[in-house]
């Protein structure tokens, strides 16, 4: 091929927004299609009467053990879904309305995904009394806050595991202790935790968790929600139809949908470990790449983090027009200025950020495709990009003047 | 989102990017707040007859808020003090082919100029 090596400028943007979603690994393609086209096992799971139905219900029982393998729990115990948005929906409003004679009260924090909060919202608008609590500057929830909130009458909390902002992860175990000390259910959204960090259900005091695929190399539109069977969970179904998964979600199964996040699942479990090495490697190499420059600030704790994500902010420097000067680079920006609000990530506000960082910050999410060389051009990107904007910022100025920002008086707009 | 090309060759090529010293023939008019996500600095150099001889600018903000920015320098350069001030931000909208999410932009760029003159006036008066 001649002109194999010519076009390299036109090559596609590096992705590096692995928390947004992933690519389907290829071994995962490979099984789902085993599950779809004509001469394939396309079996509804709950014909019982021919074998089409039979290997198809295999299938999903195979993907039930795989997806229960990667967090320690029972195959029982894993109920599908279509992502976790449902099964944030499911666990929360499950939960609240099949204990609502118990009490009327939930307690989950600021920082939490929107499929959370506004379930939340949704209980608020059906009498139910909502505690949002403040994380610590570094997004951790402080125990003792936590304790604080919780009442009589409180009968849910949701903290997610790892956030996907800024990648913090939570002491789930520790927030668990206390809700069982209590008897309150306790529901965690591991969307971006599982198959990233160590999960064992049989030993974490969780009652509920909620699961994506397509954040781990499976496919979007399908997810799970752990009920813990002992002692046993109850929710009411939100959904209503032929009593598909013990009751708790009717819709026939997506049998393709399931095995893939079966398999990617699978290859979570096996690789896992490696896997963090190397993205921890990758991760350092980005931030020690870009830290030197001036007011560089990391946003949510360093340590306790995945290794996959780091959300800077690059101070003086708008989010949104260092995206669009980093247009070879597929990330995501704390910063909305397109919205009619002009609100900046609500995650980065809630951890105290002031608004000029949560304005100037990026998420950089590394995956299972992410390369050193890749690394290496970011790097490059992000340090001309940031200085190219400094030099149009009528704010590095100021900063580089001495003048403090907070003692003008700006006309908010 | 996707960008129009005016505000891309804009964004890319900042034209007039830069501060001058204070003096008496400049007016500066700095405008937006940091949290809000955008910030205009806009310059003028004001000959004795009153005519724009120059102008300069510093945006912190979107890609719109600095083409917008851009633009402005461009049009008010050999204009008059009112010949400036009658530039409407629906004119800056329309040249750079503003989406109705990225029109405060364009208003932030009005009240820039306003600014700036009202900052060289005073100054002058």
């Amino acid at each position: 091929m001649s002109d194999q090596t010519t076009h390299e400028s036109k090559e596609q943007p590096i992705y590096l927004d692995y928390s947004a979603t992933t690519p389907i690994d290829p071994r995962v393609v490979t099984e789902m299609l085993k599950y779809m086209g004509p001469d394939s096992s396309f079996g509804n799971p709950a014909s019982r009467s021919h074998s089409f139905g039979w290997t198809a219900e295999a299938a999903v029982e195979n993907a039930r053990k795989q997806v229960a393998d990667l967090v320690g729990a029972n195959p029982k115990e894993i109920i599908f879904t279509s992502g976790a948005t449902e099964s944030d929906n499911l666990a929360i409003k499950g939960v609240a309305h099949f204990n609502h004679k118990r009490g009327k009260h939930i307690v989950t924090c600021k920082t939490e995904h929107k499929a959370v909060l506004d379930s939340c919202r949704q209980l608020e608008r059906e009498g139910y009394e909502v505690t949002y609590l403040d994380p610590m500057q570094n997004g951790l929830i402080d125990l003792k806050v936590l304790e604080d909130a919780l009442r009589d009458d409180t009968t849910l909390v949701s903290i997610m595991h790892v956030n996907n902002e800024i990648g913090v992860i939570q002491d789930i175990e520790a927030i668990g202790k206390i809700c069982r000390e209590r008897k309150i259910i306790f529901h965690v959204d591991a969307a971006q935790s599982a198959g990233k960090v160590d999960i064992n259900l049989e030993e974490l005091p969780v009652d509920l968790m909620s699961f994506s695929a397509h954040k781990i190399y499976g496919p979007k539109g399908i997810g799970a929600l752990y009920v813990q069977r002992k002692p046993r969970v109850r929710l009411e179904a939100q959904m209503h139809g032929g009593g598909h998964e013990r009751g708790m979600r009717s819709g026939t199964l997506a049998t393709h949908q399931i095995v893939g996040m079966g398999e990617a699942f699978r290859i979570a479990k096996e690789e896992m470990v490696e896997e963090n090495k190397r993205l921890l490697k990758l991760r350092n190499k980005l931030y020690d790449g870009v830290k030197d420059m001036e007011e560089v600030y990391v946003n949510g704790d360093i340590d306790h983090r995945i290794a996959g994500n780091i959300n800077i902010s690059f101070n003086y420097v708008e989010g949104e027009s260092l995206l669009m000067a980093l247009s070879d680079l597929a990330i995501s920006s704390g910063s909305a200025c397109t919205s009619a609000s002009l609100e900046p990530s609500y995650v980065l506000r809630a951890l105290g950020r002031n608004d000029e960082l949560a304005h100037s910050s990026i998420r950089f999410t590394m995956g299972r495709f992410t390369t050193d060389e890749e690394i290496d051009r970011t790097i490059r990107y992000v340090r001309k990009a940031v200085e190219k904007l400094r030099e149009l910022s009528p704010l590095w100025d100021m900063y580089k003047d001495g003048i403090d920002l907070d003692s003008i008086e700006w006309a908010a707009h | 989102m996707a960008y129009g090309e005016k505000v891309l060759d804009h964004y890319e090529n900042p034209r007039n990017v830069g501060s001058f010293d204070s003096a008496d023939n400049v007016g500066t008019g700095m405008v937006g707040a940091p949290a809000c996500g955008d910030v205009m600095k806009l310059q003028i150099k004001v000959s004795d007859e009153g005519v724009i001889e120059d102008a300069v600018f510093k945006t912190y903000g979107c890609g719109s808020a600095i083409a917008s920015s851009s633009l402005l320098t461009e049009w008010v350069k050999g204009k008059t003090l009112d010949e400036a001030q009658a530039i409407k931000n629906t004119e800056i909208a329309e040249e750079l082919a503003l989406p109705p999410v990225k029109i405060h932009c364009s208003v932030l760029a009005e009240d820039a100029i306003n600014a700036a003159v009202a900052d060289y006036k005073q100054k002058n008066n």
